[in-house]
């Protein structure tokens, strides 16, 4: 037994956010409410540190099966869990591919033997993600996906959209997209602006996103689908969700940190910030913070992806796009969010787990016979994020040296603690 | 005095003092061609590494004979030679051609940014040979003393460049490099090429899409290679390109009648320009190919030579004069020096 006191909880499904006590039993929270007695129970002393639902992760990449050298599902989920995340969804682009239930089976696996945190498998949508023919989605199903994407690339063409979304909805998954045109993409490196005419770098017009969004949202309709717009980060892309959304098409879309953190005015030649959707131009960012803070926005997500620091030593043109990000996903949202008073601090809350678990259909919850994932964090600790810390096995941050008010302090998945911030180790 | 350079990796960071200095430095060694010795033992004993990781006929050419006449020796990398081929990091064939010592390094490379990726990570200064579409320093420069000298000022000018203007190194370059003297820059080509960003690159750009609103009044044309090996998209048909863009005896009629004519070569008569101006009396490009030898002399003194920017001028102490006009005594003097 575990009981957590003097913190502050808020709950976003409850609309709770006051000073009460939380008690673990096991695997489940057992009571939620103010002064409770400890009955023999260990004691977590929350003192000026709030209490929220286990933190989701919609969108990441442990690099396993396959790409080992860049990330493992043990690693991975090591430094999820010092970003506070309970949970993660690890995305389709293994080697091989997640697009049997055999692979499925051997994430779930890997994760059963040497995860830090629950990791929840997204299927490919279609075989090979190749954008061909439909992939084996229902026995991934029955294996343990929560939701279908052939992340990296885009479902190819509208037919196959058409085809994977009937038969997701059948199935009540979600279909995640990365929204992009690729003749438009065309080999580009950063967004298209001045920043990518002044450094000579080919430039990716923000149109080639949201032509994708636009198509995606109108086979939505078609379908009566769940759709998810993975990475959103454009506002005309923004702004095919809301028209969905009033529309009562079930879409939803989340954005990373970085997106929401930085612009293609921060673009240099440094590959830490080569990313794909790349960093928007600064009315585009603007718009983003505007979702996040009116609900058009579902979820923060932080697109972790990984990559082995030889990778992204060269030149920008050569470098994979993607940068890591578990450890800085909170302390970002309460530096650029919540501190400047963008966005509430319940609404940051609700961008975690709420908001993440309503995409996947799942509740997220802080009440009694609930599963016992919680995240404690402060909203002013002070601290520097030093990459070379990190247990992930990549390197791959423009966050490196980065000073931030406020941090995770504590993750507990399953009513264990597998991160504790004061000891800088898992407790277990 | 004036800030050293530690490395030349574009013309968008250096100050108009620093453009003043480096052309100044230039002019003696301009002279220096006529000389039937061309011979200094500045940078006896130095070497310089030229790594083409591109493609390049005149700009290899241009810097090997600049450190050649300068006395220095040399290391040659060629892409097709290279172990790039083979798979090589661009970081780790660098760190090796770093490793046999030399003192400075000219590059260029494909990618945008190689040359500052290899500044940061090397000890030795980095002279850029022109980066993807990124820059083109030495082509800016040489093209500024190439005007300077024949209009006897590089302030205030109406400046007009032709053609391909998204792909172009050499483009940017130049409107970085002019801007700072006040030059009012008209860009001009097919509007595809022609992205309005460019606009935000310098104040007083405008992009044009007739050539004929675009020569009026001009002081210097720059006519641009149309880079079909860089082209993505599906090129412009030529006869299009020829119809709309070709600088014709016609058309340069619309500029001002002492207007200059420069082309960063290689050229393709026919294509860009009619054979009649790029050999007319308006046309500069043989003395940029004798303006590229000084810049990159003068750039190689003074990155790889160490001097301090104050040191007499190795072609000709008094032949450093602030006036930019080409001085006949430089040569005199850079005589005395020429014996090795």
């Amino acid at each position: 037994m575990l009981l957590i006191k003097n913190g502050r909880v808020i709950d976003p499904a409850s609309g709770t956010d006051a000073a009460i006590d939380v008690l673990l039993e096991g695997a489940r929270i057992s009571r939620v409410g103010a002064n409770l007695a400890s009955d023999g129970a260990e004691i977590f002393d929350a003192k000026g540190l709030v209490i929220a639902p286990g933190f989701i992760d919609l969108h990441c990449h442990l690099r396993e099966p396959g790409q080992e050298m860049s990330e493992t599902i043990e690693t991975g989920t090591r430094a999820a869990a010092r970003g506070g995340f309970a949970a993660v969804c690890t995305m389709p682009n293994t080697q091989p591919v997640n697009d049997s239930a055999s692979v499925t089976r051997g994430i779930i696996e890997r994760a059963a033997a040497g995860a830090s945190v629950r990791v929840w498998p997204i299927g490919a949508a279609s075989i090979g993600s190749k954008g061909e023919a439909l992939a084996e989605i229902a026995a991934m199903k029955n294996a343990g996906i929560v939701a279908v994407s052939d992340d990296g690339k885009p479902i190819a063409s509208a037919r196959l959209m058409r085809q994977v979304m009937d038969y997701c909805r059948a199935l009540d998954l979600p279909v995640i997209d990365h929204c992009e045109d690729s003749s438009l993409f065309a080999g580009g490196v950063m967004r298209e602006g001045p920043q990518s005419i002044k450094l000579g770098l080919k430039g990716i017009p923000s149109q080639s996103e949201s032509i994708c969004v636009g198509r995606d949202v109108e086979v939505a309709g078609l379908t009566g689908a769940r759709l998810h717009i993975a990475h959103m980060s454009t506002k005309a892309s923004l702004e095919y969700v809301r028209w969905a959304k009033k529309m009562g098409l079930r879409v939803t879309c989340e954005v990373t940190p970085h997106h929401f953190t930085l612009t293609d005015e921060d673009v240099q030649y440094d590959t830490h910030y080569k990313m794909n959707p790349p960093l928007a131009s600064r009315a585009d960012r603007d718009a983003l913070i505007q979702g996040l803070a009116d609900g058009s926005v579902d979820a923060i997500a932080t697109d972790h992806a990984p990559h082995h620091p030889a990778s992204k030593d060269v030149e920008f043109d050569r470098a994979p796009f993607g940068i890591t990000g578990f450890e800085t996903a909170l302390a970002l949202g309460l530096s650029e969010l919540v501190h400047p008073r963008k966005i509430s601090l319940a609404r940051l809350v609700e961008l975690f787990t709420t908001g993440p678990a309503r995409v996947l259909g799942i509740e997220r919850k802080i009440a009694s016979g609930e599963p016992a994932d919680l995240t404690i964090f402060s909203t002013e600790h002070e601290w520097t994020f030093r990459a070379a810390d990190s247990p992930s096995k990549s390197r791959n941050t423009p966050f490196d040296n980065r000073t931030f008010r406020g941090a995770p302090m504590a993750t507990i998945v399953s009513g264990r603690v597998v991160y504790r911030r004061e000891a800088a180790a898992t407790a277990k | 005095m004036l800030q050293r350079l530690e490395h030349l990796l574009g013309i968008e960071p250096l100050t108009r003092e620093q453009i003043t200095f480096i052309l100044d430095q230039a002019a003696p060694f301009q002279e220096f061609q006529k000389h039937p010795l061309k011979k200094l033992a500045t940078l006896r004993g130095k070497t310089i590494a030229l790594a083409f990781f591109e493609a390049s006929t005149r700009t290899r050419i241009s810097f090997a004979t600049a450190a050649a006449r300068l006395g220095a020796d040399q290391m040659n990398l060629q892409a097709e030679a290279s172990s790039l081929k083979k798979g090589e990091s661009l970081i780790d064939t660098v760190r090796t051609l770093e490793a046999m010592r030399p003192d400075g390094i000219v590059m260029r490379h494909s990618a945008s940014g190689a040359a500052d990726f290899v500044a940061k990570r090397i000890e030795i200064p980095v002279l850029n040979a022109g980066d993807g579409t990124h820059e083109h320093p030495t082509q800016a420069l040489l093209d500024a003393l190439t005007i300077r000298d024949r209009t006897g000022r590089l302030e205030d000018l109406h400046v007009t460049i032709l053609g391909d203007i998204l792909h172009s190194r050499v483009a940017r370059s130049n409107i970085h490099l002019l801007s700072k003297f006040g030059a009012a820059i008209t860009l001009c080509g097919p509007a595809m090429w022609l992205p309005r960003e460019f606009e935000n690159l310098a104040p007083n750009v405008r992009r044009v899409t007739r050539i004929e609103d675009a020569l009026d009044g001009a002081d210097a044309i720059i006519v641009l290679r149309v880079q079909t090996e860089r082209i993505h998209e599906p090129a412009i048909a030529a006869e299009e390109y020829i119809l709309g863009y070709q600088l014709t005896p016609e058309r340069l009629r619309l500029a001002k009648p002492d207007a200059i004519v420069l082309h960063p070569g290689p050229m393709i008569r026919g294509l860009e320009i009619d054979p009649s101006v790029a050999d007319g009396p308006q046309s500069c490009v043989l003395e940029q190919v004798t303006n590229g030898l000084a810049v990159r002399m003068a750039l190689l003194y003074h990155l790889v030579g160490g001097a301090p920017t104050d040191a007499p001028h190795p072609a000709g102490s008094d032949a450093v004069s602030n006036s930019g006009s080409s001085s006949s005594s430089g040569a005199a003097k850079g005589s005395a020096n020429a014996a090795d």
